[in-house]
């Protein structure tokens, strides 16, 4: 059963560094395609690292392994992604006319997935 | 300045750069030593981790000059394609500029000039909304210099700068013994504002963690602190940060000498936006009751503060500028790049050292993906594989000179490694320049409904 949580975009270390070496390695898509859990959540969810989730919005969508997030760096209810293709799928193209659409808070909801997504 | 005029050879073959600049964030560090072996850079000295990856990540790569619908093309005939591309569209847009040149971007926003169109750089995705929210009730500024020799209480609010800006602590913020702090970190007090307990956390003494999109509701009760106003403790079930904490903050930001706040896209990219950028800016403004407070958002690409700066004196407006009717018009959400391409405005589209293939909303990249592009970037970026002229530049601030404006607004002059066989931006843009003005003048002008743009 899905659930809402809240998925905060971002960027990363790793992002930076795998950019440079090029948007196409597989260094840079497996950081952008890593969804970081809070780990009460993940014990809840009964969730182990590397499990497919789904996460979707009224936007779009995408199916991503999960890992449990660091320590307390989120709080249960809140999720992480690097910024990337896959943050950028649950963006909408409206803006409230400021021209910057909403891309970090976004309201979501989330399910584990199967392998065929 | 070319690549070997900064450069020392201690043995054959093997050359030293120093002084250099790090184009790859808006911190734009410009005490590099380079190592240059051929068309390598082998050590980057002084760099960090992203400096390092930047660095060694930018060698010449065997591509053709330029890709026209996919095929392999020289220069000129790509300059020509894009020439006319530009001229046959009603609603061209301009965009990018974020990693280029000063030199380059008064060249592309001219061009826009000429054809009447849309120009719009990254900070509209960025710090747009502050620049929204600069105009609504200024900017208390200050340079990262009176930073580090000032700044005896600093709080950074909705950014991670060990991750996204590893260098600021250590040279600008919070680490380097200054001139009215020389006991560097022990003479400053530092504050984490943010929603996730990130690495940056760690570097600070105190971290708040606010409620995600309550970053608005934090500001003012901080500013309702800063005017002596009583506030109710359920402010803690707003903000999730107790009134004792807050009233704790208050009173070490009343006793610093020079304060300020750091303010990352945790706030712009949030509901609110230029909301929250107003209440932060606000908050520095209203703390000048007090003593002295300064407020800085920390700016991402190596050179997003000078198209700032080029679009602004050259336009009179930071960015999403509309130069259609003759004049500039500014107005964010109908002449920014996210807005034209997701509502399918736009019917061509010049993109320069830019990615919006990988980082706009679905609708606009749908968009984008439908209509003729010239797209000029070092690498072949998603936006390049889908684009009509996807022409091969040289990397500016490695291969390329010029200036460009650190994230504090104070240009900086690049001193580049080596030389690339690829023409820069601004070779590029002043030849497509020159094509667009010789057919202007000799009313040589293609027609749009024949063109299919």
């Amino acid at each position: 059963m899905a659930e809402p949580f809240i998925l905060i975009p971002g960027r990363t270390s790793q992002q930076g560094t795998t950019l440079n070496e090029g948007k196409h390695t597989e260094a840079y898509r497996v950081e952008i395609s890593t969804l970081q859990v809070a780990p009460e959540d993940m014990q809840r969810l009964e969730l182990a690292d590397g499990d497919l989730v789904r996460v979707y919005n009224e936007v779009g969508e995408f199916t991503v392994p999960c890992i449990t997030a660091r320590g307390d760096e989120l709080p249960p209810g809140m999720l992480f992604i690097s910024y990337g293709d896959n943050s950028s799928r649950l963006m909408g193209g409206d803006t409230q006319g400021c021209g910057m659409p909403d891309s970090k808070g976004l309201d979501v909801f989330l399910e584990t997935a199967t392998a065929s997504g | 300045m070319s690549a070997t005029d900064a450069a020392t050879e201690p043995s054959p073959g093997l050359r030293v750069v120093r002084d250099a600049t790090c184009t790859f964030c808006g911190c734009v560090c410009d005490d590099m030593e380079l190592t240059v072996e051929g068309n390598h850079i082998t050590k980057a000295k002084n760099a960090c981790v992203l400096g390092k990856a930047w660095f060694f990540n930018h060698h010449i790569e065997d591509r053709p000059e330029a890709l026209i619908d996919g095929q392999p093309a020289g220069y000129d005939q790509a300059m020509d394609r894009a020439a006319e591309i530009l001229l046959s569209a009603r609603f061209p847009l301009t965009y990018g500029l974020s990693d280029t040149t000063t030199e380059a971007q008064r060249v592309a926003l001219a061009i826009t000039d000429w054809i009447g169109g849309i120009v719009d750089t990254t900070t509209s995705v960025c710090h747009g909304p502050s620049g929204i929210a600069f105009q609504s009730v200024g900017e208390v500024t200050c340079s990262l210099g009176e930073v580090k020799n000032r700044a005896d209480y600093v709080i950074f609010w909705g950014g991670n700068p060990a991750e996204s800006h590893p260098r600021h602590f250590t040279k600008y913020s919070l680490m380097p013994k200054g001139e009215f702090v020389p006991n560097g970190r022990k003479d400053r007090t530092a504050v984490l504002i943010d929603v996730r307990k990130t690495k940056s956390a760690k570097a600070v003494d105190h971290f708040l963690r606010v409620k995600p999109r309550r970053d608005f509701e934090l500001a003012w009760a901080l500013r309702a602190l800063a005017r002596g106003v009583e506030l109710d403790p359920s402010i803690e079930e707003t903000t999730g940060i107790p009134l004792e904490t807050l009233e704790e903050i208050m009173d070490g930001m009343k006793k610093a000498k020079f304060g300020v706040i750091l303010f990352g896209m945790g706030l712009t990219m949030t509901r609110g936006k230029h909301f929250n950028s107003e209440a932060v800016l606000a908050l520095a403004r209203d703390m000048n009751e007090h003593t002295r407070w300064s407020a800085k958002p920390m700016r991402g690409h190596g050179n997003v503060t000078g198209a700032d700066n080029v679009v602004s004196w050259s336009t009179g407006y930071p960015f999403g500028v509309h130069l259609g009717s003759g004049f500039p018009r500014f107005n964010p959400g109908e002449f920014t790049a996210s807005d034209v391409l997701a509502r399918g405005e736009a019917d061509a589209a010049l993109i320069i050292a830019s990615d919006p293939m990988s980082n706009f909303s679905q609708p606009a990249r749908d968009h984008l993906e439908g209509i003729p592009s010239v797209v000029l970037d070092p690498k072949l970026s998603d936006t390049a594989r889908i684009a009509s002229v996807a022409i091969t530049t040289s990397t500016y601030g490695i291969n390329t000179g010029g200036t460009v404006y650190r994230m504090d607004d104070v240009p900086i002059p690049l001193r580049p490694a080596f030389d690339s066989p690829y023409k820069s931006d601004l070779e590029i843009l002043r030849g497509i320049e020159s094509r667009i003005r010789q057919r202007q003048l000799s009313g040589s002008l293609p027609d749009p409904a024949a063109s299919g743009v």
